[in-house]
């Protein structure tokens, strides 16, 4: 699965994808993972609140299935406009 | 219908104009532009603006149908831009077209109050003196979202 940061998520993580092997069922347990990896990723993902979610280019949210997902994307709300 | 999103700048004249021309029996056209202003903590030298090239267009694309869902529109055009502008510089324009300007208005409303929430562009803010802020998410801009 690829999973892609955009904005101060891409800054803290220090890349802007990367490819995981994961056997995680949803996306708060993928979550879970990779704030076990390293500080960085705990500093990105303290707060959830002020994270979204985008599961193959199409927002979602922390609890939904990650079965057949090929894309995750997570980033800070957005700003537009 | 038509989305557009670039880096490069954009002719708001040219664009407003050949939108204008193209949709027959429309009363009403209306065009938002929005321009990169000074940061309110000092000088800003730039606006960096990322986005999600694979799910940009795609999200654009859901707000602008949705809003032609909505009110009766001849037509409706979102341009977006991307990457480092100063200050003056325009950033996005809508332009919708109705039958009446009450939809026109309503709907260029709509897809503005959408794009700042839900379209995938984050911003950030460079002073001159090198220090470089993202622009946080606003309260007021996901309450606007209620009343739609």
């Amino acid at each position: 699965m690829d999973i892609l940061y955009f904005a101060w998520v891409r800054e803290r993580i220090g890349l802007p994808r990367e490819s995981v092997e994961t056997s995680a069922a949803t996306v708060a347990d993928l979550v879970e993972e990779l704030r076990a990896r390293e500080p960085r990723y705990e500093a990105a993902f303290a707060d959830l609140s002020a994270l979204r979610v985008a599961l193959d280019q199409e927002l979602s949210d922390f609890d939904a299935p990650l079965d057949g997902v090929r894309e995750i994307a997570f980033f800070p709300p957005m700003t537009g406009g | 219908m038509r989305i557009k999103v670039q880096e490069a700048p954009f002719d708001l004249g040219a664009e407003t104009e050949a939108f204008a021309d193209a949709v027959d029996g429309a009363g009403a056209v209306v065009t938002f532009t929005g321009v990169v202003r000074e940061a309110d903590t000092g000088e800003m030298a730039a606006m960096e603006i990322e986005h999600y090239p694979g799910m940009t267009q795609k999200a654009l694309e859901k707000i602008a149908s949705e809003a032609m869902t909505r009110w009766d529109l001849a037509d409706a055009l979102v341009i977006h831009r991307y990457g480092r502008l100063v200050p003056g510089d325009r950033i996005m324009m809508v332009a919708t077209a109705a039958r009446h300007r009450k939809d026109a208005f309503e709907a260029a409303e709509f897809l503005m109050d959408y794009l700042k929430s839900r379209a995938p562009f984050w911003k950030k803010e460079v002073l001159k003196g090198g220090a470089a802020e993202w622009v946080a998410a606003k309260d007021a801009d996901e309450d606007a979202l209620k009343r739609w």
